[in-house]
């Protein structure tokens, strides 16, 4: 069929593409480009004019302050990506095994774990700055109650708690997307396969390790990349809990706020000028597309070549 | 033994389930209900119902800021950029699932990339591209940093359903003379409509939320959305802890409204991007 409709002009299809192609790649992909290109200039102002190669790199890599920001901002992501990952995976995995089981109210359930991601991040980060407020402070509160009064200390002013408490807070808020996307993946499994599994006398864990697990393994890159992404350039939990300074020390100062901070705020408030900044993302979005590449390369690679 | 042990297992994922929908609920309605009390009582009686459900917060809300405009503004912005989102990605998904051209695969894989890509990294470029057409400080700048951002999940869901409606529909329209456009918008858009939803009602939540893109663009107070006036108000009332807690249901209500109608659409619509992503 496709073939007869060869021959007339197909002026539409040009036309029907043009809004979507010219947005999409005015304001997405060219902007990346941009910022690389950028990257290679310095100068103040919105368009630095001055070229210096890779000048803003090697202050970044080499020079006090930048490299210290630098690599500390690199650091905690690391280890936030790394707890949040942690989180959300075991958990979200186990509650998606128990919700996937049929209960009075697993449906309700199901729907009521993913409330919480659909708040703003900005505002959960304001929330939960409210409840571990020491005058104020919830949290206090609770442990007070459950005896343990002797943990209660300013979570978010000491270094050592505040990026794994942000990290706590970024997990619970994204708990319903792991928990959503794994229930997904354990109800595409074949009941037949979970029946039989039964008969034969499989305990609850037999059956997670030898049937649901295995099954639901291209789920976990799935989870795993969308949180590498998302970590990789989150913003609001740290404006929200930390400020853009990444407080206290900058001991929750991730790329995102790293990021805003340097190309968009004034010299006293850490700005470093639009090329700085400009190389800032250029190295975030190199080391996003290379973890990117390396899940479509460990995940993916069997699934596009089933699919082909 | 084994059923000693299940069993064992069993209650304590029990318990873990317990403690998770706990933890969920435990700080929204704490947020709901403090913005309900007065201010002696959010310290007098910080933990308990409001003795009386007293809406004097909001009303103070709306009086000392132009809360009102910043809403008004996030629903324009909403509305607005779904709105396009919705036209732009099915005529692009319609040519894209239904004829055959030059670079048609190539043009769909450029699309999806944009699920992974992330536009904030390219907001230096972006923030450049807007003072040139002087977009900036403009509500417009936000709708097509939106629509940008809309696409590639629009493209990705309508391609796909577009794909499974059967040729023979459209060729038998075609036998009646039908133009390929008005086999558009005859016969693909009334039969896409449940995918348009769905596309809509995901496409809301992260609009309605952005914060990254009206700080960086907006400066003008009466063009601010519900985000920025968040950041800006907590900042400003941060120890009247009542005015704050209704700040936050202001910006979390409409959403959870939304997402408790709509869940069912909204888990249905991710669930089926997940298995085939």
């Amino acid at each position: 069929m496709v073939k007869s409709y060869k021959k007339k002009i197909r002026y539409f299809i040009p036309l029907f593409l043009a809004a979507a192609i010219s947005i999409y790649t005015a304001f997405l992909v060219v902007p990346i480009f941009n910022s690389m290109i950028l990257s290679f200039y310095s100068g103040s102002g919105m368009t630095p004019s001055e070229f210096t190669g890779f000048g803003n790199y090697i202050k970044l890599f080499t020079q006090f302050p930048f490299k210290d920001r630098f690599f500390g901002a690199f650091g905690n992501t690391i280890k936030f990506f790394l707890m949040v990952t942690l989180v959300q995976n075991v958990l979200g995995f186990v509650i998606a095994i128990m919700v996937s089981r049929k209960f009075a109210g697993s449906k309700i359930f199901r729907r009521i774990s993913f409330l919480p991601t659909t708040l703003s991040v900005l505002a959960v980060g304001f929330l939960f700055s409210l409840i571990l407020n020491p005058i104020w402070g919830f949290f206090d509160k609770i442990l007070e109650v459950i005896g343990l009064e002797f943990l209660i200390k300013p979570w978010l002013g000491i270094p050592l708690t505040a990026l794994p408490i942000l990290a706590i807070v970024v997990s619970w808020q994204f708990m319903g997307e792991s928990v959503l996307f794994y229930t997904a993946g354990i109800d595409a499994i074949d009941s037949e396969v979970l029946e039989a599994a039964k008969i034969d006398g499989a305990g609850l864990l037999a059956e997670v390790r030898y049937i649901i697990f295995p099954s639901i393994r291209p789920i976990i890159g799935i989870v795993t990349i969308l949180i590498f992404v998302g970590d990789f350039t989150q913003f609001d939990i740290v404006y929200a809990m930390s400020t853009s300074m990444g407080n206290p020390s900058y001991s929750t100062d991730l790329f995102g706020s790293l990021f805003y901070r340097t190309a968009f705020s004034s010299l006293e408030r850490g700005g470093w000028g639009m090329g700085m900044g400009a190389a800032v993302a250029t190295i975030i979005f190199l080391i996003v597309s290379v973890g990117v590449l390396f899940w479509l390369f460990v995940f993916r690679m069997k699934g596009v070549s089933q699919s082909e | 033994m084994i059923k000693i042990k299940d069993g064992l297992l069993k209650s304590l994922l029990g318990i873990i389930l317990i403690i998770y929908a706990v933890s969920i609920f435990l700080p929204i309605l704490l947020m709901l209900l403090t913005s309900l009390k007065g201010n002696r009582e959010i310290f007098t009686n910080p933990y308990g119902l409001p003795h009386i459900f007293n809406l004097d917060n909001y009303i103070k809300l709306i009086k000392i800021s132009n809360y009102l405009v910043y809403f008004k503004n996030s629903i324009i912005v909403a509305v607005t950029s779904i709105f396009l989102i919705l036209i732009i990605s099915s005529l692009a998904s319609f040519v894209i699932a239904k004829y055959r051209f030059m670079g048609n695969r190539f043009l769909y894989f450029y699309f999806i990339a944009g699920l992974i890509i992330p536009i904030k990294l390219g907001t230096i470029g972006i923030l450049k591209t807007m003072i040139t057409l002087h977009l900036f400080d403009n509500i417009a700048s936000l709708v097509i940093v939106n629509v940008a951002m809309g696409i590639p999940f629009g493209v990705f869901v309508l391609t796909d359903f577009i794909r499974m409606i059967p040729e023979e529909l459209s060729n038998s329209a075609r036998i009646d003379g039908c133009s390929e456009p008005k086999i558009f918008y005859k016969i693909i858009v009334p039969l896409i409509r449940p995918a348009l939803a769905a596309v809509a009602i995901i496409n809301f939540i992260p609009i309605w939320n952005d914060f990254w893109f009206p700080l960086v663009l907006i400066r003008s107070d009466n063009i601010k959305t519900v985000p920025l006036a968040t950041a800006l108000l907590y900042g400003q009332y941060e120890t009247n802890f009542g005015l704050i807690f209704a700040v936050l249901s202001m910006a979390s209500l409409p959403v959870i409204i939304f997402y408790l109608i709509l869940s069912r659409q909204f888990i249905k619509g991710l669930t089926a991007g997940a298995l085939k992503g």
